[in-house]
């Protein structure tokens, strides 16, 4: 009789319904989609490929600057280059990758939703982001374009060769799926909490992303707008920027860093964001001054408006402009520095794991200080007329966008991986690129923070055979970081088909996102979360405990 | 100690670069010191608080108010004084000395081009004497440009349509480089040249060698006739226009009612655009020389009338 229940009784597993990935194979299922996950998907396969071209760019950028003379490429290929690799990385990689990808798939999952306020206008936004990206592409086969990223005119707009105005449309389109990505977060996260979910309990990622919407919607126009204008000096001679036709060439440059400036931090906050998840969870801690972090983050999105012209002190922009904006920009450093004693806080009494998302928050954190620090040096007026325009600036924002964005980004994807794909990811393999990806970066852009202080000018294919060693470092360095991004791709591929199966919450983690199944089901959640406390409930001595009571 | 100086210093040569190198040493020596309390507090957490050891993880009461001000103003308080401190050195960088020597630098695709006040031209190279402040006074021809001299620890934009000034004091005999560090276009990287700094007998001998042209003021003078500025603006002419002896510098009332110091920029805009600021009492009759004239010409004219003393010139006298 016992037996007999015991075998009747294995319980009918209950109807799930299917996972977001199962939901429809077809090339079209994926191309009409609107689920912000499969969304995020596209994202995450687009931004990829757009990575490896601006990599490949970088790539021989570094091997034309193992000798000083220019002898592999021209200096004219060598200017295309870096346009390349400035152009893609920023607009196709930096400012998409985290929000689009991450953004996309975990905001709904993280406050508790079904998708977006508009998953059409989402869908939209990644076609938007894609036609940009042709335009993009376009111009580069068919000659590139030799303007630097930046667009300096009267340069881009009178004298530049190539297909100016096909990269600037391209920037122009792929800036309204930006405008529009920022433009669904906001609402979604205003309108679509779950209940219970008030804005102090919402996990620091959601903050960032906030913030970096509010950037994306009112900044992101104004670069439209100084585009378009630039192109229409270019193409009619409407005379705006070039004072040989009446224009004022320092117009566009504050027109350009009023939107590029935030747009650092565009590219840096969600990255913070995602460190902000990692080193709880890893530490088993509340997060150390929660609400302080959360203002910081704030605090940075607005002034982050406010200190564009820090890149133009030397431009002949007014000197007592330039000390405003030197002021503003220390003011700007003060709440980064909140960020990072409060991650280091955060350690304090934790129980602290050294998995791989862990090795890249910690490796973000120091880099970010450098990074943050040597801000400092450009903020400051005497020293910036030096350090500007040489390889100090390259190194500075290759800390914060590299060391700060791309470990960011590799350590959410590697942490909630297993949410997207319902795998785990090799860990020994994983630690192994982490640490060379740390390692490769130091060894290519510590060096440069010498060069640019030696005075070695950015954009020099040609260069003063003294700086020849240090140049040789940071091409070494390159190859080693390559490695290091090409192992991810290698066996986070590999994990889809062989990595073992994750279950819903293979960190135990809090957050909404890991209560539903690994992948989620195509509505996210069985049925809407109530949500009773805050953030980050983690509690160290209980993970101790329950380590003793594994042991015993 | 020197090996790594030099390593990772450039020359010191110019009397900007010291102060410059001490803000920086400052930075460095903050940073560093920043970096290292938050890695091994870092990495004191990380080994003492691992997963399995025994540390007491009991959680810290109270609130972290106190520790987030005292993190939020201390590190605000040293960036003031950085601020303070290295905006006061960039004001000292942003005023030239009266006495120092004007020298004018044209930018163009891809090369520097040099005026002296004696009139000797130079092309990537600039030869000065050492101990003497030299202001630069620059534009360009077509895009932006950058007149960087790292031994001397400064740089400024020349920017068309503008000029833009840059100042230094040699200290040390030597050559030293000049790059272009804004980017202008294909040769940007080769847009470089030499300062050769002299010892002031050394410089009298270099200057013997070279051709002796006449003076810059002499060249804008010859300018100012051949170019027909002198058919109005003297006093002999018919034709009502301003008298420009000893304008330089100082103020000029516009017909809208402003008042604007007549310096490099005006001189420059009044020969090409005339009809941006019309001087009051004045009808606006001047042509413009806007692509007739060089950005070299335009320089000797301005030196020339800087030349110009307060006393109205005879007709015809030198």
């Amino acid at each position: 009789m016992t037996t007999a229940t015991l075998q009747a009784a294995p319980q009918p597993r209950p109807l799930t319904k299917p996972t977001y990935l199962a939901d429809g194979k077809t090339i079209r299922s994926w191309l009409l989609t609107t689920d912000h996950k499969r969304i995020a998907i596209l994202y995450m396969i687009s931004i990829t490929l757009f990575f490896f071209i601006g990599g490949a760019a970088a790539t021989m950028m570094r091997l034309e600057l193992l000798t000083p003379q220019g002898d592999l490429v021209t200096s004219e290929t060598y200017n295309k280059l870096f346009t390349i690799h400035g152009v893609v990385m920023v607009w196709f990689f930096l400012i998409p990758s985290i929000p689009t990808v991450l953004g996309n798939f975990l905001v709904p999952l993280m406050i508790g939703a079904r998708d977006v306020a508009f998953p059409k206008l989402n869908l939209a936004s990644w076609y938007l982001f894609m036609a940009g990206g042709a335009f993009a592409v376009f111009s580069i086969i068919t000659g590139g374009v030799d303007t630097g990223w930046t667009f300096y005119t009267p340069y881009s707009s009178t004298y530049a060769n190539g297909h100016v105005i096909a990269m600037a449309t391209g920037i122009f389109i792929a800036g309204f799926g930006s405008i529009a990505t920022g433009l669904n977060f906001i609402v979604t996260i205003h309108k679509m909490r779950a209940p219970g979910l008030t804005w102090f309990r919402l996990p620091m990622f959601i903050w960032t992303i906030y913030t970096t919407s509010l950037i994306l919607v009112l900044a992101t126009p104004v670069l439209a707008i100084t585009l378009t204008l630039m192109a229409l000096e270019r193409a009619f001679g409407v005379g705006i920027f070039n004072p040989a036709m009446g224009g004022d060439p320092l117009l566009f440059q504050h027109l350009f860093w009023f939107y590029s400036h935030p747009a650092v931090y565009i590219m840096i906050l969600p990255g913070m964001g995602v460190v902000s998840e990692l080193i709880p969870c890893f530490a088993r801690k509340q997060m150390f001054g929660y609400r302080f972090v959360a203002y910081a983050t704030v605090a940075i999105g607005v002034f982050g408006f406010l200190v564009w012209g820090h890149h133009m002190f030397v431009s002949s922009q007014s000197i007592y402009a330039g000390m405003i904006f030197s002021i503003l920009s220390f003011a700007v450093s003060v709440p980064s520095a909140i960020k990072v004693f409060n991650w280091t806080a955060t350690l304090y009494k934790g129980s602290i794991r050294f998995q791989t998302p862990m090795l890249y928050a910690l490796g973000f954190v120091g880099l970010f200080t450098i990074g943050g620090l040597t801000g400092l040096f450009l903020a400051c007026l005497a020293v910036d007329v030096h350090v500007h325009d040489t390889y100090f600036v390259i190194a500075h924002f290759h800390y914060i966008m590299v060391g700060g964005m791309v470990m960011g980004y590799l350590g959410g994807l590697h942490f909630w991986w297993p949410k997207i794909t319902g795998r785990l990811y090799p860990e020994r393999l994983a630690k192994l690129s982490a640490v060379t990806i740390f390692l490769g970066f130091n060894l290519t852009f510590f060096p440069q923070f010498i060069l640019g202080y030696l005075g070695m000018p950015r954009r020099y294919p040609v260069y003063a055979p003294e700086f020849q060693v240090l140049n040789v470092f940071s091409t070494a360095g390159a190859s080693i970081l390559a490695v290091g991004y090409v192992l991810p791709l290698a066996y986070l591929l590999w994990s889809l088909r062989w990595g073992r199966v994750a279950g819903p919450n293979p960190w135990q983690a809090t957050g909404l996102e890991w209560t539903t199944s690994s992948p989620p089901p195509t509505d996210n959640f069985e049925k809407t979360p109530i949500v009773t406390e805050g953030p980050y409930a983690y509690d160290a001595q209980a993970a101790e405990a329950e380590l003793e009571a594994g042991h015993a | 100690m020197r090996f790594v100086g030099s390593f990772l210093f450039p020359e010191s040569a110019s009397n900007l670069a010291p102060n410059v190198d001490h803000i920086y040493l400052a930075l460095l020596a903050l940073s560093t010191a920043i970096t290292i309390l938050v890695l091994v507090v870092a990495l004191f957490f990380c080994i003492r608080y691992r997963r399995g050891s025994k540390a007491d993880r009991t959680p810290p009461k109270g609130t972290p108010m106190r520790i987030e001000i005292t993190w939020t103003l201390i590190p605000l308080l040293i960036f003031l004084g950085l601020f303070f401190w290295a905006a006061e050195e960039f004001f000292a960088m942003s005023r030239p000395p009266a006495d120092a020597t004007e020298i004018y630098v044209v930018g163009k695709q891809w090369m520097w081009k040099i005026q002296h006040p004696d009139g000797r031209r130079e092309i990537n190279e600039l030869h000065i004497p050492v101990g003497r402040p030299v202001k630069l006074v620059m534009t360009s021809e077509d895009v932006i440009h950058d007149f960087f001299v790292p031994d001397f620890r400064t740089k400024q934009d020349v920017v068309p349509g503008r000029y833009t000034t840059e100042w230094f004091t040699p200290t040390k005999p030597g050559k030293y480089h000049i790059f272009c560090s804004q980017y202008c276009g294909t040769d940007h990287s080769r847009m470089v040249g030499w300062v050769y700094v002299m010892e002031p007998a050394e410089h009298a001998r270099w200057l013997q060698r070279q051709p002796a042209p006449d003076s810059l003021v002499a060249q804008g003078e010859r300018a100012f006739h051949s170019r027909g500025c002198s058919g109005c603006h003297v006093q002999s002419s018919a034709i009502h226009a301003p008298l420009l002896d000893g304008i330089f510098g100082k103020p000029v009332p516009l017909k809208d009612g402003s008042l604007v110091i007549a310096d490099e920029q005006y001189l420059r805009d009044s020969i090409l655009l005339p009809n941006k600021q019309i001087a009051a009492g004045y009808e606006p009759l001047m042509p413009t020389f806007q692509g007739q004239i060089s950005e070299e010409e335009l320089n000797a004219i301005i030196a020339y009338l800087k030349s110009l003393g307060d006393q109205p010139r005879q007709e015809g006298e030198r």
